[in-house]
């Protein structure tokens, strides 16, 4: 519990210069997003673009809720009883995009 | 009878203990915010099978027009249709609006942990000024997404002349400027359902700014209402740089 963002023991300048560190990294994740969004070339496959946002956004995601939501420093169980339903719950987001564009291939080339 | 009420060591399930060292309040918030990113899961889904079913734009990006005949409605490049910034009329500005609203969004989020941090030290004037600059955030941000809506709603000068002559301009829920009628009905409903959020977290806010103000929490000893609000609010923020990274930079 020592690294807590908000940390009843820690002194006040450390917890609120903490919470700015925080909002400096994220804020700096969506400015390197934007700069990836205009500088990509043309010619270049949108697709490792696309992967090196979403993993941008999970990096954020992980900050807000690490750190502003304050799971990280909460009890073990806790964290595992919402960090795991969301992780099958992205396995299931992964599964029925699969799944489910192989059936509208499957229905759209049912004619040939 | 004190054997009776004392609490077993074998299991800490038994009651008489807190096994997740949080409040009842606060868990549930939590169990309701993973129910609430099903949702927002289900809606992602949605998005991404109705996209597939669509044809891509093929082309390069920088010659990138919309789609005008109905055989062939492909999908736009989200970054030029929301290119319009208020008072720059015409001019081609891709993202910048939305991340502004971005950036607002994130900021409030700060100004909503520091008011959490002011309430672990009972100092209730800071906690006012902070949940006020969230509360003037949250505003902005809906204020934001309003001219959005009706500038994406009222259209572009160019607007759209289908093959058979007829003109559109703007999007409604059957037709749309930008290409397939379901990509306009699919920002309503995302950017929607998220602003619903926002504005009910608004709501909660204002509520429990309220109550800090005349002092409840100051005579209750805690301020842990403010920690609840704040969780359903960073979990708004949280949405919404996924409604930014997969609705418009994906």
């Amino acid at each position: 519990m020592s690294d807590s963002a908000i940390n009843t023991n820690s002194s006040k300048n450390e917890n609120i210069r903490r919470i700015w560190k925080v909002a400096g990294i994220l804020a700096l994740i969506t400015a390197a997003e934007f700069a990836f969004a205009f500088a990509w070339p043309d010619t270049w496959s949108r697709m490792p673009l696309n992967v090196w946002f979403i993993i941008l956004t999970l990096a954020k995601a992980f900050y807000i809720v690490a750190e502003f939501m304050h799971l990280k420093h909460e009890v073990k169980t806790l964290i595992l009883s919402i960090v795991l339903p969301m992780a099958f719950v992205v396995w299931l987001i992964v599964a029925l995009l699969a799944e489910g564009s192989a059936i509208i291939d499957a229905v759209k080339n049912f004619w040939g | 009878m004190a054997s009776t009420i004392s609490v077993s060591n074998k299991n800490i399930w038994n009651g008489g203990v807190s096994p997740l060292k949080a409040s009842y309040g606060k868990l549930m918030m939590w169990f309701f915010l993973l129910s609430d990113a099903f949702t927002f899961s289900a809606l992602l889904i949605s998005y991404g099978m109705i996209r597939y079913m669509h044809p891509a734009y093929e082309g390069n990006y920088s010659e990138f027009t919309f789609a005008n005949d109905s055989s062939n409605l492909y999908w736009p490049i989200p970054e030029m249709v929301f290119d319009a910034f208020p008072f720059f009329h015409g001019v081609h500005l891709p993202l910048l609006f939305v991340g502004l609203m971005t950036f607002i969004l994130i900021l409030s989020s700060v100004t909503m942990v520091l008011g959490v941090e002011a309430g672990h030290r009972m100092d209730q004037k800071a906690v006012e000024k902070w949940m006020l600059w969230t509360i003037i955030g949250g505003f902005t941000f809906l204020g934001c997404q309003a001219w959005e809506w009706s500038h994406f709603i009222s259209g572009s000068d160019a607007g759209l002349t289908y093959v058979d002559g007829s003109f559109f301009q703007g999007a409604n829920l059957t037709q749309n400027q930008y290409g397939p009628p379901l990509f306009a009905d699919l920002f309503f409903f995302i950017t929607g359902f998220h602003g619903t959020h926002v504005f009910s977290g608004v709501i909660l806010n204002i509520i429990i700014f309220y109550n800090v103000v005349v002092g409840t929490y100051q005579r209750r000893g805690h301020y842990e209402m403010v920690e609840k609000v704040g969780l359903y609010w960073h979990f708004v923020d949280l949405v919404w740089v996924f409604v930014f990274t997969f609705f418009y930079l994906v």
